[in-house]
């Protein structure tokens, strides 16, 4: 089994950056290059990232305050003359608490709003379960038309951000707030809804999104020292979900792990199950939080207290080939 | 515009509409559309400078949203009686597969509405940011919004209202259906507001008052008072007193029609008040 090793594709971490850069990054280029692209913040501009934006295009930028509702309304009003707008804050003030705004203004009428959304999970650390949020990800994307994107890395969040400016359409878009690994290429191009299969594997399939993302390669090597073969596919559209890349994988593996920093209520996990439990009954594990709150504390020592880590897919990774 | 004859008798007939309409499905909010209907049929038929033909966008023209979306009823029959779909669609309202949903949306492509209403408290953000893509556009027409006075206890208005001072957006008419009623009863036995013009002023809003809110003439004075003062670093609001229910005696000065249809005997009566004049759909 050892020559598995030397055949699997491994992935280099070019250097830790936040996926909010990524985010701010994109926005940056969409400033240049598309003209109906407007922004909003509400009182977050450092901390998304969105001080480049604002000092380019100080006409197509709106500080709304802390008054989140009155963002997203502006935001669907704004599409009403043509424009793209892209909001900005915290994952559960973009979510949860403005999610009577979402539904009506702009999914139900069909605006073409981009909410993005950082902070998003355990990592954003220390200021605690008040704003970790681990629904948001069920609540998006039970809203009809909502499409709904967790990029793995600042390269990749860069190419979501200015890719959905090409989607007509309401979309949320989630990343984070710590430092992570930088993997994915610089020039890559984002495809809404297509499924990256970052390693080939033949005992089981690690599908993961967000942050989880490096841990699942990560895993993918502990797992291969051990003589298990992982194939990880990076999902960073969880709706409209990639269904035939799953398929795809779970009939040469027959075992799946999904994992991700969310509940596994309403979250990845769950839609991974849909299909399996309409196409192919496989047996499946759940990386995720478990019906749980967060708490404060660095974001290393969450994602291990509460099981988001690289271990916790290997552990899970290792059940879930049992049971086939 | 239109002759106030005309106009007069367009008031009548769209009281006709809503009682009909709301009466055929035995639901629906009769009493706060009777008590705008003044204010529509002025809206649309002089007030505005509208397009015939209705694009989303909105662009070079006036346009115009309901943030208290329950009043369907007269916003239907006013956007029909203005051309933007035939009379004839109104019989479908709130049945199965209708255009014409109990609440205004975008989604069965109706043309004249340009955002969902119904969940209160949203529409003056939606119709600030659609006036500040018209400041981006360089068009200089304006936006137009209603909103019950109820609906101002939902707090993001109060957001929109702040936003919108500080701003500097003056190219919004935001007008408020102040008849004192909602569901649970009076305004100022369910959650008292105070003085609406002190508020809004203490926000930084240029206010206009129009005392008579259903005598026709008396409204479209006021918002021509109300278009004078756009354009002028500061939003606009207008204090629409109106009568709920006006038009049907039995419906007038009371909640208790806020959400309630007449029944059979009911609706002749007041038909009966209303005589047909541009004839009925």
């Amino acid at each position: 089994m050892e020559g598995i090793g030397r055949l699997m594709k491994t992935y280099t971490n070019t250097g830790n950056k936040d996926t909010r850069s990524g985010f701010g990054a994109g926005l940056t280029e969409l400033g240049k290059t598309n003209e109906n692209v407007v922004a909003l913040c509400a009182d977050l501009i450092g901390s998304l990232k969105m001080d480049d934006f604002k000092k380019n295009h100080p006409e197509r930028f709106f500080q709304v305050g802390i008054a989140e509702a009155n963002m997203i309304g502006m935001a669907a009003g704004l599409t009403i003359g043509g424009k793209i707008p892209f909001t900005g804050t915290f994952a559960n003030f973009s979510t949860g608490r403005v999610y009577d705004q979402i539904r009506q203004s702009v999914a139900y009428s069909d605006k073409n709003v981009k909410i993005c959304a950082s902070h998003a999970g355990l990592t954003l650390g220390e200021d605690g379960a008040t704003h970790q949020i681990l629904e948001d990800i069920g609540l998006m994307k039970m809203l009809p038309g909502m499409t709904v994107i967790n990029t793995c890395d600042y390269n990749q969040t860069k190419a979501a951000t200015i890719a959905i400016a090409d989607h007509h359409g309401p979309v949320y878009l989630r990343f984070g707030r710590p430092s992570v690994p930088n993997f994915t290429p610089e020039d890559q191009t984002f495809e809404i809804g297509k499924a990256l299969h970052l390693t080939e594997g033949s005992d089981v399939t690690i599908v993961a999104t967000g942050h989880l993302v490096w841990e699942a390669l990560e895993a993918a090597k502990a797992l291969n020292d051990q003589g298990i073969s992982a194939e990880v596919i990076d999902i960073h559209t969880i709706k409209p979900l990639d269904e035939q890349a799953i398929l795809t994988s779970i009939k040469k593996t027959g075992c799946i792990v999904t994992a991700e920093e969310h509940n596994y209520l309403g979250g990845l996990g769950e839609s991974v199950a849909r299909v399996l439990a309409q196409h192919q009954p496989t047996p499946q594990e759940f990386v995720a939080t478990q019906d749980t709150f967060g708490e404060s504390g660095t974001p290393a020592q969450l994602m291990n207290k509460y099981g988001l880590n690289s271990e916790a897919i290997v552990k899970a990774a290792k059940k879930v080939v049992t049971r086939k | 515009m239109s002759n106030t004859k005309q106009l007069e008798d367009l008031v009548i007939q769209v009281r006709r509409d809503i009682l009909r309409m709301v009466h055929k499905v035995n639901s629906g909010h009769p009493g706060g559309s009777l008590g705008c209907t003044e204010f529509f049929v002025a809206l649309y038929n002089g007030i505005m400078d509208r397009k015939e033909t209705f694009e989303m966008d909105g662009i070079g023209e006036d346009i115009f949203f309901l943030s208290n979306g329950h009043i369907s009823p007269v916003f239907y029959s006013v956007l029909a009686r203005a051309g933007y779909f035939s009379v004839e669609e109104l019989s479908t309202f709130r049945l199965i597969d209708s255009r014409l949903q109990g609440h205004p949306t975008t989604h069965e492509g109706l043309p004249g509405i340009r955002v969902a209403s119904g969940s209160l408290g949203q529409g003056m953000s939606v119709a600030l940011g659609a006036a500040q893509a018209k400041k981006l556009n360089k068009d200089t027409h304006l936006v137009y919004s209603l909103h019950g006075d109820g609906e101002l206890q939902e707090g993001q208005n109060w957001e929109a209202i702040m936003y919108a001072a500080a701003n500097n957006v003056d190219n919004i008419i935001s007008t408020i259906d102040v008849n004192g009623q909602q569901i649970d009863g009076p305004t100022d036995v369910v959650l008292p507001m105070g003085s609406l013009k002190a508020k809004f002023e203490a926000f930084g809003w240029t206010v206009v008052e129009i005392t008579q809110g259903n005598n026709l003439e008396e409204v479209i004075k006021g918002m021509a008072v109300a278009k004078s003062k756009t354009g002028k670093g500061k939003p606009v609001c207008v204090l629409l007193k109106t009568i709920m229910g006006n038009g049907v005696d039995f419906m007038m000065h009371t909640h208790a029609w806020h959400g309630k249809a007449p029944n059979d005997e009911q609706l002749e009566v007041g038909l009966a008040q209303n005589a047909e004049t541009l004839g009925d759909y």
